[in-house]
């Protein structure tokens, strides 16, 4: 089994992530209401909207970071609650951050082979008495650990320690230990961010080559452009509400989309 | 040197292995002739070097800052002081109706015994830990060894378990069959001329079972850290949250560094304790837990050589200095002795060592440390992008 | 109802200590996210340095109160300039640091100071002679002297003082603005090393003078004095929510009168089981307490993690 691109067998018409009715309170302010959305299996969906609009609240409701006060959840038809942030990712929801939250002081390669952690089982009882399952799965680990380097472009840079890469090449290297979980959904938050027009370049080509295997990807990006040209669909995010939801053209004509970006008039 | 440690596998490292092996299993014969209070010295030091292995998974690996971790200690020697001693049979009529012959644990049977309980304390004591930061959780478990060590000193009364602050002796020493280690052991005669007849010293006899545990040690460490659960916990101690994203049940895995390390604290403990031959509550303070966290970060948090190397030296160091502490005392008055020197010493290297080489003596190898210097140093230039 | 008054007053002059040093805690924490185990120390030397100064000027035949606040200032003088002096070599080259770094120093710092103080002043105990007159006052069915009222007084009035410093001059501003967010605060034109060199100073102030009134309340000075009374205060500051001053208050106070209560209440509480000499442990248990069920204190806040 190529762990990379074997989604298994899952229902196309049924939507992969169903999000509706997520509402979230900070204290006097309502981040979030009634925002939803959902993803098919190979969309790559644009979650867009000025700075505070609650996009990554959002994605913190999703992914079990932040507890919503209210909500639908459903991951590939089965519904799930966001409480416990490990179980998300263990049913299938990947994330990176907006700030790159690497580990360190570990090498490129232990990083991946981190992601690997919750798709292999192998107990430490047996990893002190270096039994042959482990042998054969740590074997499996690093074949796939490599792979996923590779298919982000890191290869050659396995044994790097994961602060000394450059700032591209670390948000790859994120995207390639969320992909190392095998998710459904891949959640990328801002991953364009500081960078330059070739790695954008290359950073779409990457999130093309991951749809392409069957993966579903929820991006929060404010490159229009990137968004425009790689979004199957986009929903737009305002003082915690959706305003529009559509295709990138679609969107970009809509004038509630407009006024938000551009303001008319107060803005808070 | 580290270029042989760091190749997976061949002849130099074999010939390394094998000049190590022999020069540690020479070792204590080639002091003993300098007096015995040497070889002490070193079965002290390699008591250390256990304790701070197991701290080492809890500090080094997964990075909770444990600082009661000398109660994990203080079970094990307590444990086996109660069970390989007069004193329960003493203290309890009961007791000492069902067991004629007295409490005499085995060894064989103290030590998974002591592991157990130590584990299953140290899975109690991280329990309400684990959602702490940091500074947070290393005051908690500084809370539970100093509540452990007043209830050491005060149970004593109404039923006379722990003895209070004059502690258990009279512990017995380990013993194999037959064969105890508190007594001499006389080579056999059929060895060569001028080897038969000559006495290993009980303090030989120790150092002997302890290298052979502490080899034992280092290899079961080297393991966990080798495999998905070391990697586990360095993703924890690096980043929690990420870590969690990731799928790792991080409340878990932070358990299971507790009680695995708080093993090794039993393990120590009971060796210790019949090494000694008594126990009191003296032995387990906060100092020591934190001489052992010193251990840990000062040899290189994480790096199993760097925290053998660097509980080696603040274990035996300060002993080695006591011999010529003589002088040192006579001038100042009294004010200087080796205790002092000691604690001196100990307080000095952790402030130098954090402030000169905040990784450790001995860190993990980094990739970049080990290419050309002028390429190492413009990957670190690349650190710059966070 | 017998003992209640006497512990109940017992516990508000230990809660006062306790208040002052936890004051110290929460300000160093407050400003540079540094739990400084060093600062249980600072109170040992404030009292063993007016121990000196007492004892040098004994036979001078002054009236014991002019020597009393002559230690007082003196005792006050040289932990500020330690403090400060800690602050540079210590742990400001460590701003930046992997967080274990500046805690493994602090605690070096914290045996560094003890051990030497075991060399300056010896190990053993020595006696705080006593300075005032101490003919008990009867008050409510329980008995109170002059030290114990001073040190009631004392820690108000310095209480008052500080809120007066810390909202009313522009030092106390930075401060507060430090504390905030010491990027913004640098911007508009705060000195980030002064104001925590200032910190340090009125932290180590207000131990000094808990040190003081500790020897002059319980009547010795010894090298590890300082130590658990230290972890105590932290445990007040933490109780009182961290890097709140008000908390630090409340959380001293607090903690020094269930530790009076509990001592005093505990043998009959446990049917004698545990005796008074547990009494160490009521701090520990409120501390592990707290921090499992309300980690942000009886007066702080929820800081919620940022992914």
């Amino acid at each position: 089994m190529n762990m990379v691109t074997d989604m298994g067998t899952l229902d196309t018409r049924e939507p992969l992530l169903d999000v509706s009715g997520v509402g979230k309170r900070f204290g006097g302010v309502q981040a979030l209401s009634e925002v939803g959305l959902r993803i098919q299996a190979g969309q790559v969906h644009g979650l867009i909207g000025p700075n505070g609009a609650g996009k990554t609240t959002f994605f913190n409701t999703i992914t079990g970071l932040v507890p919503s006060d209210s909500g639908r959840f459903a991951l590939a038809g089965r519904a799930y609650k966001p409480t416990a942030v490990h179980k998300v990712a263990e049913a299938g929801i990947a994330r990176t951050f907006q700030n790159i939250r690497l580990f360190a002081d570990m090498s490129a390669l232990d990083n991946v082979r981190v992601g690997r952690h919750v798709r292999t089982r192998v107990g430490w009882w047996q990893a002190v008495l270096r039994t042959k399952a482990f042998v054969h799965e740590e074997m499996l680990i690093e074949r796939d650990a490599r792979a996923l380097l590779d298919f982000v472009g890191l290869g050659d840079k396995a044994l790097q320690t994961a602060r000394t890469l450059s700032y591209g090449d670390q948000r790859r290297l994120e995207i390639a230990r969320a992909l190392a979980t095998e998710p459904k959904l891949l959640a990328l938050d801002e991953p364009a961010a500081g960078m330059n027009a070739t790695e954008k370049l290359a950073l779409r080509e990457l999130i093309e080559r991951i749809r392409q295997d069957g993966r579903a990807v929820l991006l929060i990006e404010h490159d229009v452009k990137l968004v425009m040209g790689l979004c199957d669909h986009v929903t737009v995010l305002d003082q915690g509400r959706v305003i529009a939801s559509g295709t990138p053209a679609e969107v970009q004509r809509d004038p509630a989309v407009i006024a938000a970006y551009l303001g008319t008039g107060v803005h808070a | 040197m580290r270029a042989l440690m760091q190749s997976s596998s061949g002849m130099p490292r074999l010939r390394l292995f094998i000049g190590c092996a022999l020069a540690l299993a020479v070792l204590p014969l080639a002091l003993q002739p300098l007096g015995e209070a040497w070889v002490r010295i070193l079965d002290t030091a390699l008591l250390y070097i256990l304790l701070a292995l197991g701290l080492n998974i809890v500090v080094g690996f997964a990075g909770l800052l444990d600082l009661g971790y000398i109660a994990f200690y203080a079970v094990g020697a307590y444990l086996f002081a109660l069970l390989a001693s007069p004193h329960l049979t003493d203290n309890l009529p009961a007791l000492a109706a069902m067991f004629p012959h007295g409490l005499h644990l085995p060894l064989w049977g103290a030590i998974p015994l002591a592991a157990v309980a130590a584990g299953l304390f140290g899975m109690l004591l991280g329990a309400p830990t684990l959602k702490l930061r940091g500074d947070y959780l290393a005051i908690v478990t500084l809370g539970f060894g100093e509540i452990i060590r007043v209830f050491m000193n005060n149970l004593d009364a109404p039923i006379n378990i722990t003895n209070g602050p004059k502690g258990i002796n009279s512990i017995d020493p380990i013993h194999f069959g037959r064969v105890s280690l508190g007594e001499p052991w006389y080579l056999p005669a059929w060895l060569p001329a001028g080897l038969e007849g000559v006495a290993l010293p009980p303090v030989t006899l120790h150092y002997y079972l302890f290298l052979l545990i502490v080899v034992g040690a280092v290899v079961l460490t080297q393991r966990l850290h080798d495999s998905r659960l070391g990697r586990a916990w360095v993703a924890i101690r690096e980043d929690e949250i990420a870590a969690k994203a990731m799928g790792l049940n991080t409340r878990n895995l932070k358990l299971l560094a507790f009680g695995l390390g708080a093993m090794f604290g039993g393990v120590s403990g009971v060796l210790f304790a019949s090494f000694q031959g008594f126990v009191s509550p003296e032995s387990f303070s906060l100092q020591e837990s934190v001489l052992v966290v010193a251990m840990v970060v000062l040899g290189g948090l994480g790096h199993i050589p760097g925290v053998v190397l660097g509980a080696f030296l603040l274990a035996a160091l300060p002993e080695v200095l006591r011999q010529v502490a003589g002088p040192l005392q006579a001038m100042t008055d009294g004010r200087l002795d080796a205790a002092i020197l000691r604690q001196l010493l100990i307080a000095l290297a952790m402030i130098g060592i954090m402030l000169v080489r905040p990784r450790g003596l001995w860190p993990s190898p980094r990739h970049e440390d080990q290419l050309m210097p002028d390429v190492a140093d413009a990957a670190k230039a690349g650190e710059g992008a966070r | 109802m017998d003992i209640f008054i006497q512990q109940l007053i017992n516990g508000l002059v230990l809660g006062s200590m306790y208040a002052l040093v936890a004051l110290g805690y929460t300000m160093v924490y407050g400003i540079i996210n540094l739990i400084n185990f060093a600062h249980g120390e600072v109170l040992m030397v404030g009292a063993l340095v007016s121990w000196t100064v007492v004892t040098a000027l004994g036979d001078t035949g002054w009236p014991g109160w002019v020597l009393l606040s002559l230690s007082l200032v003196a005792a006050v003088l040289v932990c500020m300039a330690l403090n400060v002096a800690i602050e540079k070599l210590a742990y400001r080259p460590l701003r930046n640091a992997p967080r274990l770094a500046p805690l493994i120093t602090a605690m070096g710092m914290s045996l560094l100071l003890q051990t030497l103080a075991m060399i300056l002043w010896k190990p053993d105990y020595k006696p705080y002679p006593i300075l005032l007159p101490d003919e008990p006052y009867e008050f409510m069915g329980a008995t109170i002297n002059l030290v114990q009222i001073l040190i009631l007084g004392v820690t108000a009035l310095t209480l008052a003082g500080l809120m007066a410093l810390i909202h009313g001059t522009s030092l106390g501003r930075a401060m507060r603005a430090t504390a905030e967010n010491p990027k913004v605060a640098q911007l508009m034109g705060v000195r980030p090393d002064r104001v925590i060199s200032a910190t340090f100073m009125i932290g180590a102030a207000l131990a000094a003078l808990a040190g003081v009134m500790w020897a002059a309340n319980y009547g010795s000075v010894q090298h590890t004095m300082g130590f658990l009374p230290g972890l105590k205060a932290f445990t007040a500051a933490v109780f009182g929510g961290i890097g709140n001053l008000g908390g630090a208050v409340v959380g001293g106070v607090l903690l020094g009168v269930i530790e009076a209560l509990g001592a005093g209440y505990i043998g009959e509480l446990t049917g004698d089981v545990l005796g008074s000499n547990y009494q160490d442990i009521f701090a520990f248990t409120v501390l592990i307490l707290v921090l499992t069920l309300r980690p942000q204190g009886l007066l702080g806040e929820r800081v919620a993690d940022r992914a």
